[in-house]
C-alpha cells in the first residue's frame, strides 16, 4: 500500500468518509494516473494552497465538469499515445456527479473515454453546509430539506445514477461502501483492467452532515450495507457479476439511530416513516435477491460442479455451528470444510467477525489473508445449491 | 508574468492536524494485534503504519483521533484513551 | 497559396496547419462549418487530432481545458449562447494559465433568439483575461489565428486567446486568402511546450484552492502578463512578416488617419464599409478617417490616444451595447484620453445588432450625428 500518494495532512473533518474512500481509491490506482476532481469537500481538503494531499497530477477546474476535463485529458494522452501508461480517473460527490454534472457525466460515458468516474456518495452537498442533492435519502434531513411541523425532511428517493451508468452501454458498473475496504479496492482494480468508460459509486459516511459521531463511520458504512439499504452490486457489460449478500438483514433502525439526520423520525409521528425507509430495503432486498439463501444468487457465485462427496443443504450447515460439542464447518466456494477444534474458531466464531455453520465466500474478499489458509482445513463435503 | 495555480505534491504533511484531537487519542496495546492491517485500512488519515504483529501505530502528528481504528480492531487491541494535552506526543 | 474559400473553411484549415491535438465543439450557428470542416479533415487522416463531439459548450470548454492541461495543442469554437454558456470555464481556463484557442462567430444573444451577428456575445468576456481580436476579413481572420497561437504558447504569456470572426458575414462569405504552407507554419510556430502540465512524473496539483492571502496574486499576474502582450505582440508581428511576407495588424489598423478631423473607431467587419465611406467621403474633400481596433482585450491605450489625439470628433461605432449604460468599446476609446490635456468629442453609436444590416447610409447617420452635441449612446437605424 502506497501511503504517499494522498497524504496526511489534509483538512478533512475527523472521521470523514470520503478522505478515507479517496486514498483506498488512489492507493490502488497507483502513480500512474492523472485525477480530474470536480469542486467539493474532497477538493477543498487536499488542495488548500500552498499544501496538497495528491502525490499523483491531479486538476480541479468546476462544479460540473470533471467528467468533461477527465475527457479532455484521455483525449490528450490518447493523442500522446500514453494512455497504456497513465490512467485517467474523474471524480466528484454525489451532487457532483447525479446533478449538477450529470450532463458531462452521461457525456462521457457515451463517447466512451477510457476513465474511471467515482462518485463519492455522502448523500448531499456537503462541502456547501448540508444541502439536499439528488442522492439524498429519503426522509433525510438536510439544511434545504428540514424537518419541520410540516415535513420529515427530503420527500424523494435517491437516483440511481448505477442503473443511469448501465443504460449507457458502458462496461463496468459498481457500488462500494467504506467499511468494505478490500472489496472497493478489488472493484478499482477491476475497473482499470477494463479499457472504457467506468463507474464506481462508494457510500462515505459524513460525520458533520449526517450528526454521527466520528469514530461510527465504519460501522454506519457496514449497517447501510446490512440492511439492505445500500446494494454493493457489480455489473460488467449491464450483467450483475457479483453482489454483497447479506446473512440476515439487520432493521433499518439499527442504521438510523445512530444518526442525527433521522433523529426526527424517532417520535410518534416518525415511526411511520421508519416503516417506509424499511419498505425501500426491503424492496431492494427483493430486487436484488440480497439475502444469502436466495437460490438463484448462489447459483451464480457458484464456481464449481458439485461431486460425489456428502452433499450438505444449508439448513444442515447451518446446525454444525461449533456450538455445545457440535461439529463446526463452514462453506467456501462450494465446498465444506471441518473447522472443528481449530484454536480460530474456538466456539465456532472467528474473532467475533465470522460464524461456523454459514457460507463464507463473501466475506473471504474482506479478509487479511487469501483462500491459502484453507488449505490445513480437510474438505467434507459440497454445499447443496 | 505566471503565477500558477498549482501546488507541490504531498505539501499537505506541513500541516500537523493532530492539533486537533480534543481529548482522546487511540492507544496500540500492542498485545493481540494479528496484522490484519483494517485499521491501516480504515484511517481517513492514513497516518496508521506498521508491518509484524503488533508493530502498528499511529502517526500522532497526523491522528485526528476519530477512533474507527478502535471499532474495526477484530482483536480489540487498539483502546480510546483520555489525552491531556496533544503537544505532549506531537512535539 | 491563394484559394476562394468560405471563411469557415480558411479558418479550419489554418488550425489544421497548427496542428491542434484536441479539438471539442458543440455545434451552433454560426460556427457549425468550422468544426464540420475540421471533423473531416480528421476523418479523413489530413488532420491527426482527437475531435470530441461533446454534449454542450460547457464541456467543450472543459475538454479542451483538461487537453490542455495534459501539454497538448487545443481548439475550439463556438458563438452567443454557448459562449455564454461556457462563460465560467473560459475564466477557469485563463486562471489556469492555459493557451487554449477559441474562434467566437460572432452573434447576437437571446432573448429574443437571434442567430446574425453583432459582437454582444464576446464583449460578454471580455473581462475573463482571455487575448481578443476581431477580425475585419477572412484573411485577417486566418492570420490572427496563426498569431494566436503563437502568442497563448509564449512562455511570456500562456494565456488563451480568442479570435472573434463575424458570423455569416465572415464564417459564411467566400473570399479569396492566402493560406501558407505547412513547412512556413512550422517554423513560425514551434511545438507547444507547456509550462506546467498534468504529468506523473511531475504531479503536480493544479487548479487549487487559494485565499485571500494568495488569490489578488494571481489576478495580478494575469493582468500584467496582459499589458506586457502589448509589447510582445508587434515583435511577434514582425516574426510573421518575416516568414509568411505578409505584414499582420495586430492591435490597430490606421486608416487615412494622418490629417483626419473627424474619426471612426470600429472592430469587426463593418470596418469595411465604413473604409468604403471614408473613400467617398475623402473625394468630397472632408477629412475623415478610421482607426480600426483589432486587439481589444488587452486594450491599446496608448496606442489608441497616440493615434486619435489629433482628431476633434471621434465615433465609435460599436455591435455591442452594456444595456444600462453604453457600448464597451466607447467606454474602452474614452478611457483612452482619461489623464490627458485635450478631450475631443467622442459619441458612441450602436448598431448592426441582430445582424441588421450596416450601409454606407449607416455610417452617413452616424457622421451626421457627430456632427452635433456629444451623445453617450445614439442607436443607429432606428425603426422607433
Amino acid at each position: 500500500m502506497v501511503t504517499e500518494l494522498f497524504s496526511s495532512g489534509h483538512t478533512a473533518c475527523v472521521g470523514c468518509g470520503q478522505a478515507l474512500g479517496a486514498r483506498l481509491v488512489v492507493e490502488t490506482t497507483g502513480p500512474n494516473v492523472i485525477i480530474a476532481n470536480a469542486t467539493g469537500c474532497l477538493e477543498v481538503f487536499t488542495s488548500r494552497y500552498p499544501e496538497s494531499a495528491w502525490g499523483v497530477p491531479w486538476i480541479h477546474s468546476l462544479f460540473q465538469n470533471a467528467a468533461a476535463v477527465a475527457s479532455g485529458v484521455e483525449a490528450a494522452l490518447r493523442i500522446k499515445g500514453k494512455l497504456d501508461q497513465v490512467r485517467v480517473i474523474s471524480q466528484g460527490g454525489d451532487g457532483a456527479t447525479a446533478d449538477i454534472g450529470m450532463a458531462s457525466l452521461s457525456g462521457m460515458f457515451d463517447r466512451g473515454h477510457d476513465i474511471l468516474y467515482v462518485c463519492y456518495d455522502n448523500e448531499a452537498y456537503m462541502n456547501t453546509g448540508v444541502q439536499r442533492s439528488g442522492l439524498t435519502p429519503f426522509d433525510s434531513r438536510t439544511t434545504t430539506s428540514p424537518a419541520g411541523k410540516k415535513s420529515f425532511g427530503n420527500p424523494r428517493p435517491k437516483k440511481n445514477i448505477p442503473e443511469i451508468a448501465n443504460a449507457h452501454n458502458v462496461p463496468y458498473v459498481a457500488t462500494a461502501s467504506v467499511a468494505f475496504p478490500k472489496d472497493l479496492q478489488k472493484k478499482v482494480k477491476k475497473a482499470l483492467s477494463i479499457r472504457g468508460p467506468k463507474y464506481l459509486q462508494i457510500f462515505v459516511p459524513c460525520p458533520l452532515g449526517w450528526r454521527h459521531d466520528p469514530g461510527l463511520t465504519y460501522e454506519i458504512a457496514k449497517l447501510v450495507v446490512e440492511t439492505g439499504l445500500y446494494p454493493i452490486l457489480e455489473y460488467q457489460d449491464g450483467k450483475l457479476i457479483s453482489l454483497k449478500t447479506i446473512e440476515a438483514a439487520k432493521p433499518v433502525d439499527e442504521y438510523l439511530k445512530l444518526q442525527g439526520r433521522y433523529a426526527h423520525l424517532f417520535t410518534e409521528r416518525g415511526k411511520g416513516e421508519i416503516a417506509k425507509i424499511q419498505a425501500i430495503a426491503d424492496s431492494n432486498i427483493k430486487k436484488y435477491s440480497l439475502l444469502k439463501e436466495s437460490k438463484e444468487v448462489q447459483k451464480k457465485m457458484m464456481e464449481e460442479k458439485p461431486s460425489e462427496e456428502k452433499i450438505f443443504t444449508t439448513a444442515e450447515l447451518s446446525k454444525c455451528d461449533g456450538k455445545d460439542g457440535r461439529p463446526a464447518y463452514f462453506a467456501y466456494k462450494g465446498k465444506v470444510y471441518d473447522i472443528t477444534g481449530s484454536d480460530r474458531w474456538a466456539d465456532g466464531t472467528h474473532y467475533n467477525m465470522h460464524f461456523a455453520g454459514s457460507d463464507l465466500t463473501e466475506a473471504l474478499v474482506e479478509a487479511p489473508h487469501g483462500d491459502e489458509v484453507f488449505e490445513r482445513f480437510k474438505i467434507i463435503g459440497v454445499l447443496k445449491m | 508574468m505566471i503565477i500558477p495555480v498549482t501546488s507541490k505534491p504531498r505539501t499537505s504533511k506541513a500541516n500537523k492536524t493532530g492539533t486537533w484531537r480534543s481529548g482522546k487519542k487511540p492507544h496500540f496495546i500492542q498485545k493481540e494485534c494479528i496484522a490484519c492491517r483494517l485499521c491501516v485500512m480504515v484511517c481517513p488519515e492514513g497516518c496508521i503504519s506498521g508491518d509484524k504483529k503488533c508493530t502498528y501505530i499511529s502517526d500522532y502528528k497526523y491522528c485526528k483521533g476519530c477512533g474507527n481504528c478502535v471499532a474495526v480492531c477484530p482483536v480489540a487491541d487498539i483502546e480510546m484513551v483520555k489525552e491531556e494535552w496533544w503537544r505532549e506526543t506531537i512535539s | 497559396m491563394r484559394q476562394y474559400l468560405e471563411g469557415s473553411h480558411a479558418v479550419a484549415q489554418i488550425v489544421r496547419l497548427c496542428k491542434a491535438q484536441v479539438i471539442s465543439a458543440y455545434p451552433i450557428t454560426p460556427q457549425t462549418h468550422i468544426v464540420e470542416s475540421l471533423a473531416q479533415m480528421v476523418a479523413d487522416g489530413e488532420l491527426n487530432a482527437e475531435f470530441i463531439n461533446v454534449e454542450s459548450e460547457h464541456s467543450a470548454a472543459s475538454v479542451v481545458q483538461g487537453a490542455s492541461a495534459t501539454g497538448v495543442r487545443t481548439y475550439t469554437a463556438t458563438t452567443s449562447q454557448g459562449l455564454l454558456y461556457m462563460i465560467e470555464v473560459l475564466y477557469s481556463i485563463a486562471g489556469l494559465r492555459l493557451p487554449v484557442i477559441l474562434t467566437c462567430a460572432n452573434r447576437a444573444v437571446s432573448s429574443p433568439i437571434n442567430i446574425w451577428n453583432d459582437h454582444q456575445d464576446s464583449v460578454t468576456a471580455r473581462d475573463a483575461g482571455w487575448l481578443q481580436f476581431y477580425a475585419e476579413n477572412n484573411q485577417e481572420a486566418c492570420d490572427l489565428h496563426l498569431m494566436a497561437y503563437r502568442l497563448a504558447e509564449d512562455h511570456n504569456i500562456m494565456l488563451p486567446v480568442m479570435v472573434c470572426m463575424d458570423g455569416y458575414i465572415l464564417t459564411h462569405a467566400y473570399e479569396v486568402v492566402d493560406l501558407p504552407e505547412q513547412s512556413q507554419v512550422d517554423k513560425f510556430l514551434p511545438d507547444f511546450k507547456p509550462v506546467h502540465c498534468l504529468n506523473p512524473d511531475e504531479p503536480i496539483s493544479m487548479g487549487v484552492l487559494m485565499g485571500p492571502e494568495s488569490y489578488t496574486e494571481t489576478r495580478y499576474a494575469i493582468h500584467q502578463t496582459m499589458m506586457d502582450a502589448l509589447n510582445v505582440i508587434p515583435g511577434i508581428a514582425d516574426e510573421f512578416e518575416q516568414v509568411f511576407g505578409r505584414k499582420v495588424n495586430c492591435l490597430i489598423e490606421k486608416y487615412r488617419l494622418e490629417d483626419a478631423t473627424q474619426v471612426f473607431v470600429a472592430m469587426g467587419s463593418m470596418v469595411g464599409t465604413i473604409k468604403e465611406v471614408i473613400d467617398g467621403l475623402r473625394e468630397d474633400g472632408q477629412k475623415v478617417g478610421l482607426l480600426k481596433i483589432i486587439a481589444h482585450r488587452p486594450f491599446p491605450k496608448k496606442i489608441v490616444y497616440e493615434a486619435l489625439k489629433n482628431a476633434r470628433e471621434i465615433a465609435v461605432l460599436e455591435k455591442a451595447v452594456s444595456l444600462g449604460e453604453e457600448g464597451p468599446l466607447f467606454s474602452d476609446v474614452k478611457s483612452a484620453f482619461c489623464g490627458h490635456g485635450n478631450q475631443p468629442k467622442i459619441s458612441g453609436f450602436v448598431l448592426g445588432l441582430g445582424g441588421r444590416d450596416i450601409t454606407k447610409k449607416s455610417i452617413l447617420e452616424v457622421q451626421d450625428t457627430l456632427a452635433g452635441a456629444q451623445v453617450d449612446v445614439k442607436f443607429i437605424d432606428l425603426k422607433i
